[in-house]
């Protein structure tokens, strides 16, 4: 740090040296909000994938639980029969 | 399924902007000398003027893309258009801002409205802030796309025009630093500007596969959605000015 003083001109840090901090900060901030803005919806879809994902294994389970059902269901006899 | 085409190459292209930034910040403070006239102050040049340009092209490459759309019908145009015109109009804040700041500091006013250089930039933005309001007001995606892909591309012609208009003006006191001939920057500080400049094109175009990236992510997980759970299960939540 004390190197990059030392090449460093001497900055105006009067008049002058508050009008360019303020011009560079300003465009810094702009870009900040804006990658912010970014990142909070690279965060959305990385929720909505989550819950996608979710939903996929809910349906996949039901229509195992289904299909599971129905094979049970075929070794059985048909009630009316058994009756019979 | 297909792969997120603007993904890839991105991280490179992120560190290769970074890696110019920060070489035009260096130069900036560590190598271009102070200018003679204006001093200190004139260090906000080396992000105004290459913020204003990277504004002004990518106004005119989304029309570039707004006509490819025209042409082709592929809906991806339109959106790589609306991206780079969203793009631009924040670039063009920043620019705007900054300019404004060296105005105050340099003539001792936020803004001068005799001035065509200034008023010409800002109505420039102000017709593009337009851009995102008529998209809004359309409901049917095709003709919001179809009407906001003539509108790139008449105030897309216009900023070439408007610029000349300006360049042809005599009465302006805002300076000019660039022309044909090669402009009156002395090496050390042109060599400055032109990283500059390079740096914040790269940052544009890494900032617009960003967004790109982001929004074709989203159009994937939607389709997906549609695929697996049925038909209302990937749409928006309200309407949307940006290209779905």
């Amino acid at each position: 740090m004390s190197l990059l003083f030392a090449i460093a001109p001497a900055l105006p840090l009067g008049k002058a040296g508050k009008y360019v901090a303020a011009a560079y900060i300003v465009v810094f901030v702009l870009l900040l909000v804006y990658v912010s803005i970014m990142a909070t919806r690279a965060q959305r879809t990385q929720r909505e994938l989550d819950q996608l994902r979710r939903d996929v294994e809910a349906v996949k389970a039901a229509r195992e639980l289904e299909e599971s059902e129905d094979a049970a269901g075929e070794g059985r006899e048909p009630r009316s029969r058994q009756i019979v | 399924m297909r792969t997120n085409t603007y993904g890839r190459g991105l991280p490179g292209l992120a560190l290769a902007t970074v890696v110019m930034l920060c070489a035009a910040l260096a130069l900036t403070f560590f190598y271009a000398p102070l200018d003679a006239n204006q001093g200190f102050v004139q260090k906000i040049f080396y992000i105004h003027v290459p913020l204003a340009i990277v504004t002004l092209c990518g106004f005119i490459a989304a029309a570039g893309m707004a006509i490819m759309y025209l042409r082709s019908g592929d809906r991806k145009w339109d959106m790589r258009s609306y991206v780079a015109i969203h793009m631009a109009l924040i670039f063009g804040i920043g620019g705007l801002i900054a300019g404004s700041i060296w105005a105050k500091a340099s003539w001792g006013h936020w803004w001068v409205w005799s001035e065509p250089t200034l008023v010409s930039y800002l109505i420039v933005l102000l017709l593009y802030c337009t851009y995102q309001p008529l998209r809004f007001s359309i409901e049917d995606p095709e003709r919001q796309a179809m009407y906001a892909s003539v509108f790139a591309v008449v105030a897309g012609a216009f900023v070439p025009l408007n610029f000349l208009a300006v360049r042809l003006a005599t009465a302006y006191v805002h300076p000019r630093v660039l022309n044909l001939e090669g402009g009156a920057l002395p090496g050390s500080m042109k060599l400055t500007f032109y990283v500059s400049l390079i740096g914040f094109a790269l940052l544009y175009v890494t900032l617009w596969r960003y967004e790109m990236a982001a929004k074709e992510a989203r159009s994937q997980l939607r389709r997906l959605r549609r695929t697996l759970l049925g038909d209302d299960a990937g749409r928006p939540y309200g309407r949307s000015a940006a290209p779905l």
